[in-house]
């Protein structure tokens, strides 16, 4: 961007290259790792959880 | 108003009315949703999350900044999406949700305590998060009440004193955890408003040569003739004395960065980029959050609306908040943005009410109102759990009542944030500020713990305590006896030993982030090599499924 000097130009281009990077990251992982079973913890985890927040 | 506007108006808030009803019906308990292997959208989960990771309504706050300070704030932009989305989904997420699992933690005090074993930690860090919290609902409140100021045309006092009835009543009546499909609606309501802000502004201005040149043309004909002016001749507060402040501090332009090492340098990237786009790696709310993923495939699918979310959100309004200077110039006989809005907080709010048509501004409010609603009853919830489960459970004895105890303290905090609302209106960018105080406060205090937990078995009870005692210690101490800001308007330092800084020159410019947090890491890892590593029991407990 040439109306920005140095320092704004790069924290510009780093914001732009960052988020391409968050794209192209979840783009390529979007189906990945996924179809977890849960276990016995998380599954004692989630009761509890909605106990507390039943409570609240 | 003309027809057509209350026609947008009116079908606009039965659309949110419906999708809300729609939202509550299909809310699920975390047990269905964990267990029962029922899905929710990738995209309603995503953007929920990211609803969550920032304020929207703290945004707001921060585009007043940019009308003051300019694009510097892009490298705050470039944090939050690489730190705040890169660097916590895909590192932190998974390994901080298992662990919570195996571990039972409900709670990021509980988390840690867990992990280190230890009692202390636990009701330590929620007593951290009642002693600062409320900074950064403080924030968020001042945001949504700003709006309803300007846009009704009433007084702030009771602009506040409405919207903190309508918290309460959300709050009481709805329960405190953010119904997602809610979240999400607010989230792209939010998402198109600052697209369309963007392009309109551009296009008010004659596209984004014309807007450019035309914003520094203002700064050379609105900032730079206070060169000649004394900061005394000036009113404290006032437009053109934080515009002159601004030069002193080294800044040259909107566009531009203030010079380096100048005491405007070290504010932006201290404390603005470095306290809040580090700081929201230790966030409470948003470490409890993983937790409720399903599985890595969410985290990952977070990453991509995460970071497009966030771009359009600080991104968007550090552009539109500098932009601002510009349209005013052009439209209010040849006043800069804070001459025109008369404050910093205001900038973002006034320009959308003057700048844009009626129906968008109604529009805007209506999706940030409901933005600072969840994003305060997810805040009021961390505080009502800090409350119940790690301090009550854990220091009373079983008979007391915690869910009465916890509701009571709810409304304790809510009571202290509209406090604090109230006393530091008049405060210039005093949003950003306190989001960036309690975020470099949670890097400070418990970053090093939460990742030393996570990856460094060899890590110790006693490192972790010492971490965050040093970490509090000395970030307290920078704020109150050190920071040229805090420790001025908190007065101590001027009453025990007659001066505003127990230093001088341009280390009080530098963020106790910069101090605290190196210290707080370095005491971690030394006393936890000098200490008995933890049992390899519990830690089976904490790393194997």
């Amino acid at each position: 961007m040439e109306y920005f000097d140095f320092g704004v130009n790069l924290a510009f281009w780093l914001t732009i290259l960052s988020t391409l990077l968050c794209v192209y990251y979840g783009a390529v992982n979007w189906n990945k790792d996924g179809e977890e079973k849960p276990n016995k913890k998380a599954k004692q985890w989630a009761k509890l959880e909605d106990k507390i927040d039943g409570d609240l | 108003m003309g027809a057509f506007e209350n026609i947008v108006i009116i079908l606009y808030l039965a659309l949110v009315g419906y999708l809300g009803y729609l939202g509550y019906k299909q809310t699920k308990s975390t047990e269905d949703y964990l267990i029962a292997g029922r899905d929710t959208h990738p995209f309603i989960m995503a953007l929920s999350y990211g609803a969550t990771f920032i304020s929207t309504a703290a945004i707001v706050g921060f585009g007043g900044v940019a009308a003051w300070l300019g694009q510097s704030l892009l490298w705050l932009t470039f944090f939050n999406i690489f730190v705040g989305i890169f660097v916590a989904f895909v590192f932190l997420g998974n390994p901080t949700r298992k662990m919570g699992y195996r571990l039972n933690a409900h709670t990021f005090p509980e988390f840690l305590g867990k992990r280190f074993d230890s009692k202390f930690i636990q009701v330590f860090g929620a007593i951290i998060i009642l002693l600062f919290m409320p900074l950064y609902a403080t924030a968020v409140l001042i945001g949504g009440t700003h709006f309803i100021s300007l846009y009704f045309h009433i007084d702030y006092n009771v602009a506040l004193f409405t919207f903190s009835i309508i918290i309460t009543a959300y709050v009481i009546a709805g329960g405190l955890k953010g119904v997602m499909l809610t979240d999400a609606l607010q989230g792209t309501i939010m998402f198109f408003a600052m697209v369309i802000l963007l392009i309109f502004t551009f296009d008010s201005l004659g596209g984004v040569d014309q807007a450019y040149t035309k914003l520094e043309m203002v700064w050379q004909q609105t900032v730079a003739p206070l060169a000649e002016v004394s900061m005394k001749e000036l009113k404290p507060g006032s437009a053109d004395f934080m515009m002159k402040l601004s030069t002193l501090w080294g800044f040259e332009g909107w566009s531009s960065m203030p010079q380096f090492l100048s005491n405007g340098w070290l504010f932006v990237i201290t404390t603005i980029t470095l306290g809040v786009g580090i700081g929201v790696l230790a966030q409470p709310q948003l470490v409890v959050r993983f937790m409720t993923v399903k599985s890595k495939k969410e985290l990952n699918r977070a990453v991509l609306i995460g970071g497009i979310f966030i771009i359009s959100m600080t991104g968007f309004i550090f552009i539109v908040g500098a932009l601002t200077n510009a349209w005013y110039f052009e439209f209010n006989n040849g006043q800069n943005a804070l001459q025109s809005a008369g404050s910093i907080g205001k900038v973002i709010p006034h320009f959308i009410n003057e700048a844009m048509p009626k129906w968008f501004a109604f529009i805007f409010l209506f999706a940030l109102i409901s933005a600072a609603m969840s994003t305060l009853s997810s805040q009021f919830h961390t505080m009502g759990t800090a409350v119940g489960r790690d301090l009550v459970e854990q220091i009373s004895k079983k008979n007391m009542n915690s869910t009465m105890v916890t509701r009571v303290g709810i409304m304790v905090m809510i009571s202290f944030a509209v406090a604090l609302a109230y006393a530091f209106d008049q405060q210039p960018a005093i949003i950003a500020r306190s989001t960036a105080i309690f975020f470099a406060l949670c890097a400070s205090i418990f970053l090093p713990s939460f990742v030393g937990g996570l990856f460094w078995k060899r890590m110790t009870k006693q490192g972790a305590i010492s971490s965050m005692l040093v970490g509090l210690i000395t970030s307290s101490f920078w704020l109150m006896f050190v920071h040229f800001k805090e420790a001025k308007e908190l007065g101590v330092c001027q009453a025990l030993f007659g001066t505003n800084s127990l230093l001088s020159g341009k280390i009080i410019f530098v963020d106790a982030l910069i101090i605290a947090l190196p210290l707080s890491i370095i005491t971690a890892i030394v006393v936890s090599l000098l200490t008995k590593p933890m049992e390899e029991k519990h830690l089976e407990k904490c790393f194997k499924d």
